[in-house]
């Protein structure tokens, strides 16, 4: 029950003057139940990964396991691959096109070949799943807010019971609170049906709070691996690369250079307030 | 004198069902009375369809009000005579860089605005390499747009508005889709363009981290603008925030929570070198 990436190398327009290539020997394995971040900037070959993994573009060499069989083999059920592994593209909202929500979201369903009940089903579990509110499952996709449309589209792909969900920058151009709310409700979707994630962010803060691990991509490479501690700490390195640690990695490690003995692998805002409190309280006087 | 000043502005729009019959009206603005004055640097946060778009659209006549007024450098944006006026006033990003950006060479694109203005070629040029050079693209001038970063292309999108010299510069969440480092970019370019250039700068934007440098933050909701101040003030009343769906930086949460927990780190830290010194002081 995993996805395995072995030895992985992509090329676009392979023999042009336009050959480029966008993953070069990646691999790795992501086992059932995790929740993964993706990150790298702009170009980095996260879009191209992510396509990878539900068979969406084919690697130009090396193999890709799902449940331990080659996805590249003949007989492979590629139909079932993507049902099974969810993706959910950038401004997914772009894509709803039915005349109310709840005939959108049973889009996916129908086209797995379920009967009409079975689909609506799927569908209001689906909405429920993302906190989609039911006065809304009748109205028009397009008079909805943005946060709302994202949500919906979600539950789009949630509707065909994927046992993997991939969301490409799920809360690009959403105010702070609709962002955190889209977040939450995806860690506990996590949390309660044991699916596996894989987020793509540009937010190192929002990766920080809510993944295992995080794959870091650079010039279609992967450039680190390991628990958010583990990649913050190569902080310097990141920063070389366009990205970041969150700004509170950061405190720490001011605050250890002016001598404070607090653990500067902090990724949270509770984790820092944590460490630094340890500090302090060995320390009379200073809690006021 | 305030180079944007609104009293009681008003927009709204019909409400249509799926004939196109009308059904009503939304007030997307209501009532907003705002001034900024000339060189300063505001921001306007708000949560989606709070209205700061809409509020953003009147500031070069795209949107004009249907009650109250809108003064761009003293004109009003209501007045048809006015209306090129004003648009070379205020000169406007937007959100996504693909969409506008027109030219095959980043040179030519930038060039695009001033030479539709009838601006004389040597001063097209003139102008060209001067804003490319003041957004950091100048090495990128022969390059093709599609062939750079959303950072860069944004950058380019800038160079193109500052070269039809505007005295104010309208941006609608720039740095929406770009990465850390393309967020940076473009406001490290923002910051520029205000101190070299004396640029009146209006950023609309959802990420908190990027108003720190404004004179002036607004925050909308319902069309209202519900808190107004330096972003110190602002950023001080967190919960307040939060309820209009509004974030604060990281680094002043984090104050924030150590002061939950009995620290006592004065209100309304935006940098991390002052958390670190405030708590240096507690030590």
């Amino acid at each position: 029950m995993s996805i395995t990436l072995e030895h992985v190398n992509y090329v676009y327009s392979p023999g042009t003057a336009y050959e480029k290539q966008a993953l070069k020997d990646v691999s790795f394995e992501i086992p059932q139940g995790q929740f993964v971040g993706i990150i790298g900037h702009t170009g980095s070959g996260k879009s191209t990964l992510i396509q990878h993994l539900n068979g969406l573009v084919k690697a130009t060499s090396g193999r890709i396991l799902y449940e331990g069989k080659n996805i590249y083999d003949n007989d492979y059920d590629m139909r079932k691959l993507r049902s099974q592994v969810g993706l959910v593209f950038q401004y997914p909202e772009y894509q709803l096109f039915e005349v109310d929500v709840l005939t959108d979201v049973c889009f996916g369903p129908k086209n797995q070949g379920f009967s009409p009940e079975e689909c609506e089903k799927n569908a209001r579990e689906a909405l429920e799943l993302v906190g989609f509110p039911e006065k809304y499952y009748k109205q028009s996709p397009f008079e909805l807010s943005g946060g709302q449309k994202r949500r919906a589209a979600i539950a789009g792909v949630l509707a065909m019971k994927p046992k993997v969900l991939i969301l490409d920058e799920p809360t690009a151009g959403l105010d702070p609170k609709g962002r955190d709310e889209i977040l939450d409700q995806i860690e506990k979707l996590h949390r309660e049906t044991g699916m596996t994630v894989v987020l793509v962010s540009h937010s190192m803060e929002d990766v920080a709070r809510y993944v295992d691990r995080i794959i870091v991509m650079n010039h279609g490479e992967k450039m680190l691996d390991g628990t958010p501690r583990e990649v913050f700490r190569h902080y310097r390195e990141l920063e070389k690369v366009g990205l970041a640690a969150p700004q509170v990695t950061y405190v720490m490690h001011d605050l250890k250079a002016h001598g404070f003995e607090v653990d500067p692998d902090a990724t949270t805002i509770e984790e820092a307030a944590d460490e630094i409190m340890k500090a302090f309280r060995g320390k009379e006087g200073a809690l006021a | 004198m305030d180079m944007i000043h609104a009293e009681q502005l008003v927009y709204e729009y019909d409400k249509r069902d799926e004939e196109g019959n009308v059904i009503g009206t939304n007030r997307a603005i209501d009532g907003v009375n705002i001034d900024v004055p000339q060189g300063s640097f505001v921001a306007v946060l708000g949560h989606n369809g709070s209205g700061k778009s809409t509020l953003a659209k009147h500031m070069n006549a795209i949107l004009v009000p249907t009650g109250g007024t809108m003064w761009v450098d003293g004109r009003d944006t209501k007045d048809p005579e006015e209306l090129w006026n004003v648009r070379q006033t205020a000169g406007m990003v937007f959100q996504n860089p693909d969409n506008q950006i027109i030219g095959t060479v980043v040179e030519e694109d930038v060039g695009f605005g001033p030479e539709n203005l009838g601006v004389p070629t040597d001063e097209i040029w003139k102008r060209v390499e001067e804003s490319l050079r003041s957004v950091g693209m100048i090495e990128y001038r022969k390059a093709s747009p599609n062939k750079l970063s959303g950072g860069q292309k944004q950058r380019v999108a800038i160079a193109g508005v500052i070269a039809m010299e505007p005295k104010c510069i309208v941006l609608d969440e720039p740095t929406a889709m770009l990465d850390p480092n393309g967020r940076r970019e473009v406001i490290r370019a923002v910051e520029k363009l205000r101190k070299e250039k004396k640029v009146t700068v209006i950023l609309i934007t959802h990420y908190m981290e990027e108003v720190i440098a404004a004179d002036q933050v607004f925050v909308m909701d319902e069309g209202h603008i519900v808190m107004h101040g330096t972003p110190r003030e602002i950023f001080s009343r967190v919960d307040e925030l939060k309820s209009y769906r509004m974030d604060v930086p990281q680094v002043t949460m984090l104050a924030e929570e150590l002061r939950k927990r009995g620290l006592d780190v004065p209100r309304g830290i935006l940098r991390r070198e002052e958390l670190v010194e405030a708590l240096c002081r507690l030590r």
